[in-house]
C-alpha cells in the first residue's frame, strides 16, 4: 500500500479555523450535519439530564434520612422521585452519555474518518434523544410516574401514575435513538476506516463502541416492541401481559430483561474501552493483551444475551432456568477479569502520569472490581433470595452502573476535553474533585451493602416500623446520605472548574498526554474535516516515538519514527 | 464483473485506489458525499446501514413471534378454534399480492440499474398498487371482525346484537366451580351459582364432563341451532359467544391477532410512503446506473415486510 | 479496478448498461423466485386443510422458511451480496430463536402447574367487566 506517500506532517501547525468556530450562529448548530457538534449538543444534554437525575437521587437519599414519614414528602412523591431518578439516569443519561456525547465526537476522529456514515441520521437521532426527554417532561405534567424504571407489570399495566404512557412513549423513541446511534457506528467501523486501519490496528475504545453498537441495535428493538405492547396493555385491556385478563406478567419481565440486561452491558462496555485508553495512555505503555481486551468486548456482548433471566430468580422463573441461567452468568466474569487484569499488567512497570483522567480510570478498576465482585452472590440462586430487592442489589448496581460507568464517562471527558475544547482544566481542582467524589461515592453505596445484607429492601418510603433493626438502619441510611452530599459537592467541583477553564484555561496543545491514537494527530479543537489528507495509521499504543516538546508544551509524534516502530503490515 | 466490484471494495483496500485523487469522483458523481471516497464505499455503506436496521425489524417482531409462540403453546385449543374465524381466502390472496409486489420491486431494482426508467416507474407504480391492495383487504378482513365484536379485550365478549345478547343470557354457560360462580356477579352464572351455594366440593371430572348447564337442559346440538338461527343473517358461523366449544382466554388471540397484523400493517403504510416518494423521484428522472441505491434499499425494506408477511400468514391463517 | 471502467462509459443514456455498483439479477431468476413463492403459497394453503396432526405446523413453518429464504436470497440479492449482510440477516434471527428457545423453557416447566380454564382472578375480572363471557372450564 503506497498511501503512506500521502502522509501529513507529524503535527499539524495550528489550525486557523476548527469546527467550533467553522460556522457561527444557533442555526449553524441545530442544522449541523458535524458529528463533532452533535456529539457536544449530547454532552450538554446529556449532562443537563445528569444534573435533574443527581438532584432526584439527593431528594430520595435526603427522605432517607428519617425513618418515618416526613411533612414535605409523601410516599406517592418519594416513589416518583426515585423513579423519575433511575429513568432519567439509565435512559436519559448512561446509555447516550459515553457512546452518543464522547462516541459521536471520538469515534470518527478516532478511526481517521471524516465523519460518521450517515450524519443526517446522527443528527436525527439527537432530535430523537431531545424528543424522548420531552415526552418525560410531559409525564410529569401528566401525573409523574412511579412504576419504578423497570416498569413491571401488572403494576404499570392497571395501575401506576398518569403519566406511565408518556414516559412509555419518551423511553420508546429514546430507544430508536439509540438503535440509530447504533447503527451509525457499526456501518463507521465496518466501512469508513482509512488504509492501514485494520480491525487490530483500532483503539480498544472503537472496539468497545463496536460491541456496544451491536448490542444497540439487536437488544433495543424488544424495549420498543414491548414497552409498545405495555401502553396497548394499558389502553386497551388485551390480556397480553395484564394477568386480570389471562396475560402473563413474567413474560414481561422477560421481554423486559431480554433488552435492559444486555443494555447494562451497553452502559458499560464504552466505560471498559475508555478505561482501556486512559490506563494505557497515562502509563505511556503500549496495553497489555490488546487482542484479548478486544475480543473481551465482543464476549461480553454476545454472553449479554444469555444471562438476562438473573434478575428474575424470585419472580416464579422455572427452576430449570434459574440453574441455566445462573450459571451462564458466572461465565460474564470471564471477560470481565481478562480486561481488568490486562489493565493492571498495562499498569505494571508504566511511567504513570498521575493525572486526572488517570485517578478516575484507577478509581475505575477499584470500583468496577468491587462492583463485579458483590455480583457473585446476587448470581448465586440461594444467596439471591435473601438479597433480592434489598439494598444490596441497590448498591451493586449503583457500584457498576455509577461507580464504574459513570466514573469512566467523566475520566474520558477529563481525557478528551482538551481535544474537544481546545482548553486545559485545571487539574489540582480535578484531583480534588475526584477525589471528593471517590470517598463520596463510596461512603454512599459501600453502607448500602450492609444495609442489604441485613434486610432493608429497596425502594421503601419509611422503615421505621422493620422490627429491630430501625436503629441500625437509620445509621446506614445516614452515613450513605452523608455519602451523597460529599460526592454531589465533588460534581459541583468538577463542573464549576471544567465551565472555567472554558472561559479562562489555557490553550490545549494537539496532544497533552502523550497519546499515539489518531485523534491526538490532529489539532485540539479538531477541524471541520478532522483530517486535511488521510492520516498514516500507526500502532495506536506503541508509545515509543512520542516526545514532550517544550515549545509546544506538549507531545509530539514522531510520524516516521512511530510507522516504523509499529512493525509490519505497513 | 460484478465479482470486480465487489473484489475492489474489500475493507480498506477499496479505496486506496482512489484515496489520493478523492476529488475527481466527487466532482465526477455529484451524489458521492463528502466523507465517502468512492461511490462504492458509500453504496456498501448504505447497504450495510439498511441490513443492520433490518435486523433491528427482526428483532422487532421476533419479540413477537415470541408472544405468539408462548401464547400458542400454553393455549394451542384457543388458536385452533379463533383462526376459523379468519379468512383463508382473503389471507391467501393477501399473501399474492405481497410476493407480486415483491417481485415487481426486485425488477424495478434491476430497472434502476440498467437505466430503464419507465420500466421502473411502471415497477413502482405496480408495487405501490400492491401495498394499496393490501391494506384495502386488510380493511375489509378488519371491518368484518369488528362488525362480529372479534375484538381485542372485553369487548371480546360484548354480543353483536339484541339477538345475541338474548341467546347468551338465556341459555346460561356451564357452570365448572361452584365457589367460582358464587363469587361473580355474572348474572347469567350467578342464579346457577346461586343454587350450589350448600353443595359439597364435587370432584373435578365430574364438572368437566358435561358441556351443557347444571340442570342438563341446554344440548350442544340446540346451542348451535339456536346460534345459527339467530346469526344467519350475518355469517355462516356460529357467534363466538354462543359457540360452546369456545375456549377460555380466545381473546387473546385476538390482541396477538391484531397487534402482529397492525404492525405489520403500519410498516406496509410507510411502505407506502416511501415507494410513492420513490416513485416521483423516478418519474423525475433521478436514478440510473450510477445512482439507484434509494431504489435498491427501499426494495430491501420492502422485502422485509413481504418476509414478515409470509411467517405471519401460515401463523394465524393457517392453523389446522 | 472495474468502478473505473464502469466509470468510463457513464451509464446515462446507455440502455441496459451496467450498474456502477451493486448486482443485477437476471429477470429470469426475479420471475423464476416469484413463481415458486405462489407455488409455494398455494401448497401451504392446502396443506392447511389436510389433517396431518404433529406434522401441520412443521409444514406451514417450513414452507414459511423455504420462502423466506428465496425471497432474501433472490429478491434482496444475499446470493450475490457480503456474507457480512447475510450474517446480519442470520444472527438477527439466531437471537430471536434464543430468545423464543429460552422463553418456552421457561413457560414449558411452568404449564403442568397453570390451572386449565381461565384462572379464578380472569374468570372474576371477566365476570364483573364483561358479563357475556362465557364462564368456562377445559
Amino acid at each position: 500500500m503506497t498511501t503512506l506517500d500521502a502522509r501529513p506532517d507529524a503535527i499539524p501547525a495550528e489550525a486557523p479555523d476548527n469546527y467550533l468556530t467553522f460556522r457561527r450562529g444557533v442555526l449553524s448548530w441545530i442544522f449541523t450535519l458535524d458529528h463533532k457538534r452533535i456529539g457536544v449538543m449530547y454532552l450538554f444534554a446529556v449532562l443537563a439530564s445528569f444534573f435533574v437525575g443527581g438532584v432526584m437521587a439527593l431528594l430520595v437519599r435526603t427522605k432517607l434520612l428519617f425513618p418515618g414519614e416526613v411533612e414535605w414528602m409523601t410516599a406517592e412523591q418519594y416513589n416518583k422521585a426515585f423513579t423519575l431518578h433511575g429513568a432519567i439516569m439509565v435512559f436519559l443519561v448512561i446509555i447516550p452519555s459515553i457512546p452518543a456525547a464522547l462516541g459521536n465526537f471520538i469515534l470518527p476522529v478516532m478511526l481517521g474518518a471524516k465523519d460518521v456514515a450517515f450524519p443526517r441520521l446522527n443528527l436525527f437521532s439527537f432530535y430523537l434523544w431531545l424528543l424522548g426527554a420531552a415526552c418525560a417532561v410531559w409525564s410529569l405534567l401528566a401525573g409523574g410516574f412511579d412504576t419504578g424504571w423497570t416498569f413491571y407489570t401488572p403494576y404499570s399495566s392497571q395501575f401506576g401514575a398518569g403519566g406511565t404512557i408518556p414516559v412509555l412513549i419518551g423511553v420508546f423513541i429514546l430507544g430508536f435513538s439509540s438503535i440509530f446511534t447504533g447503527i451509525n457506528f457499526v456501518v463507521t467501523i465496518h466501512k469508513l476506516r482509512p488504509p492501514g486501519m485494520t480491525w487490530f490496528r483500532m483503539p480498544l475504545f472503537l472496539w468497545a463502541l463496536y460491541a456496544t453498537a451491536l448490542i444497540q441495535v439487536l437488544a433495543t428493538p424488544v424495549l420498543g416492541i414491548t414497552l409498545a405492547l405495555l401502553v396497548v396493555e394499558r389502553l386497551f385491556n388485551i390480556g397480553i401481559f395484564n394477568p386480570s385478563m389471562g396475560g402473563d406478567p413474567v413474560l414481561f419481565q422477560h421481554f423486559f430483561w431480554f433488552y435492559s440486561h444486555p443494555a447494562v452491558y451497553i452502559m458499560i462496555l464504552p466505560g471498559m474501552g475508555i478505561i482501556s485508553e486512559i490506563i494505557a495512555v497515562h502509563s505511556h505503555r503500549h496495553i497489555f493483551g490488546q487482542k484479548f481486551i478486544a475480543f473481551s468486548s465482543i464476549a461480553i456482548a454476545i454472553f449479554s444475551f444469555l444471562v438476562w433471566g438473573h434478575h428474575m430468580f424470585t419472580s416464579g422463573q422455572s427452576p430449570l432456568m434459574n440453574v441455566l441461567f445462573s450459571a451462564i452468568t458466572f461465565s460474564v466474569a470471564i471477560p470481565s477479569a481478562v480486561k481488568v487484569f490486562n489493565w493492571l499488567a498495562t499498569l505494571y512497570k508504566g511511567s504513570i502520569s498521575l493525572n486526572t483522567a488517570m485517578w478516575y480510570g484507577l478509581a475505575f478498576i477499584f470500583l468496577f472490581t468491587i462492583g463485579g465482585l458483590t455480583g457473585i452472590p446476587l448470581a448465586v440462586l440461594s444467596t439471591d433470595i435473601h438479597l433480592h430487592d434489598t439494598y444490596f442489589v441497590v448498591a451493586h448496581f449503583h457500584y457498576v452502573m455509577m461507580g464504574s460507568a459513570l466514573i469512566a464517562m467523566i475520566g474520558g471527558l477529563h481525557h478528551w476535553w482538551p481535544k474537544m475544547f481546545g482548553v486545559m482544566f485545571n487539574e489540582t481542582w480535578g484531583k480534588i474533585g475526584c477525589a471528593l467524589v471517590f470517598v463520596g461515592f463510596n461512603l454512599t453505596f459501600f453502607t448500602q451493602f450492609m444495609l442489604g445484607s441485613q434486610g432493608m429492601p429497596r425502594r421503601y418510603y419509611s422503615y421505621d416500623q422493620i422490627e429491630g433493626m430501625a436503629e441500625a438502619f437509620k445509621m446506614y441510611h445516614h452515613i450513605s446520605t452523608g455519602g451523597s452530599y460529599i460526592m454531589a459537592l465533588g460534581f459541583v467541583i468538577t463542573g464549576i472548574y471544567l465551565i472555567h477553564s472554558l472561559v479562562a484555561g489555557r490553550k490545549a496543545p494537539a496532544n497533552p498526554w502523550g497519546g499515539a491514537s489518531l485523534e491526538w494527530q490532529c489539532s485540539s479543537p479538531p477541524p471541520h474535516d478532522n483530517f486535511s489528507t488521510t492520516p498514516a495509521v500507526g500502532d495506536c499504543y506503541d508509545f515509543s516515538a512520542v516526545r514532550w516538546d517544550e515549545s509546544k508544551q506538549g507531545y509530539v509524534v514522531d510520524t516516521e519514527a512511530h510507522i516504523a516502530a509499529s512493525g509490519k503490515g505497513h | 464483473m460484478s465479482h470486480a466490484t465487489h473484489a475492489d471494495s474489500h475493507g480498506h483496500d477499496g479505496h486506496d485506489g482512489h484515496g489520493h485523487d478523492p476529488h475527481g469522483l466527487h466532482a465526477k458523481y455529484p451524489f458521492l458525499a463528502h466523507h465517502f471516497d468512492t461511490p462504492n464505499q458509500q453504496f456498501e455503506s448504505g447497504k450495510l446501514g439498511m441490513w443492520a436496521f433490518l435486523a433491528t425489524e427482526v428483532l422487532f417482531f421476533g419479540a413477537l413471534f415470541v408472544m405468539y409462540a408462548v401464547m400458542r403453546f400454553t393455549d394451542p385449543e384457543v388458536f385452533s378454534f379463533a383462526s376459523r374465524y379468519l379468512d383463508t381466502i382473503l389471507g391467501g390472496i393477501n399473501t399474492c399480492v405481497l410476493i407480486l409486489s415483491s417481485l415487481t420491486m426486485a425488477i424495478g431494482v434491476r430497472a434502476a440499474q440498467t437505466n430503464k426508467k419507465g420500466l421502473l416507474v411502471t415497477c413502482l407504480a405496480l408495487t405501490l398498487a400492491g401495498a394499496i391492495g393490501f391494506l384495502v383487504i386488510k380493511y375489509f378482513e378488519y371491518t368484518h371482525k369488528f362488525h362480529l365484536n372479534l375484538k381485542w379485550g372485553e369487548a371480546f365478549y360484548q354480543p353483536v346484537d339484541e339477538a345475541e345478547a338474548q341467546l347468551v343470557k338465556t341459555e346460561p354457560a356451564p357452570v365448572a366451580n361452584p365457589v367460582l360462580a358464587i363469587a361473580s356477579p355474572n348474572p347469567s352464572a350467578g342464579a346457577a351459582g346461586a343454587e350450589l351455594v350448600s353443595l359439597p366440593p364435587v370432584d373435578r371430572t365430574a364438572i368437566a364432563a358435561p358441556k351443557a348447564g347444571p340442570d342438563g337442559v341446554v344440548s350442544i346440538e340446540s346451542l348451535k341451532e339456536k346460534a345459527a338461527a339467530a346469526a344467519s343473517h350475518a355469517h355462516e358461523e356460529i357467534p363466538h359467544l354462543v359457540d360452546p366449544g369456545l375456549p377460555p382466554n380466545t381473546h387473546r388471540f385476538f390482541a396477538i391477532y391484531y397487534i402482529m397484523t397492525g404492525l405489520h400493517g403500519i410498516h406496509v403504510l410507510i411502505g407506502v410512503g416511501v415507494i410513492g416518494w420513490l416513485l416521483v423521484m423516478a418519474m423525475r428522472g433521478r436514478f440510473n446506473s450510477n445512482y439507484y441505491a434509494p431504489v435498491d434499499f427501499v426494495g430491501l425494506y420492502w422485502h422485509v415486510v413481504d418476509l414478515v408477511w409470509i411467517f405471519l400468514f401460515p401463523l394465524f391463517y393457517l392453523i389446522h | 479496478m472495474s468502478s473505473h471502467s464502469h466509470a468510463a462509459h457513464d451509464g446515462h443514456g446507455h440502455g441496459g448498461g451496467h450498474p456502477l455498483v451493486g448486482h443485477l439479477v437476471p429477470y429470469s431468476t426475479l420471475f423464476a423466485t416469484g413463481a415458486a413463492l405462489l407455488v409455494l403459497t398455494v401448497i401451504t394453503v392446502a396443506v392447511r386443510y389436510v389433517d396431518l396432526g404433529e406434522a401441520n405446523i412443521y409444514i406451514a413453518i417450513g414452507v414459511a422458511v423455504v420462502k423466506a429464504t428465496l425471497v432474501s436470497l433472490f429478491f434482496m440479492h444475499l446470493r450475490w451480496d457480503r456474507p457480512f449482510n447475510l450474517m446480519v440477516l442470520v444472527g438477527s434471527m439466531l437471537f430471536v430463536i434464543l430468545m423464543m428457545v429460552f422463553c418456552m423453557m421457561d413457560v414449558g416447566q411452568n404449564e403442568p402447574t397453570v390451572a386449565p380454564g381461565n384462572a379464578p382472578l380472569v374468570q372474576t375480572y371477566l365476570d364483573s367487566n364483561a358479563p357475556f363471557a362465557p364462564v368456562t372450564s377445559k
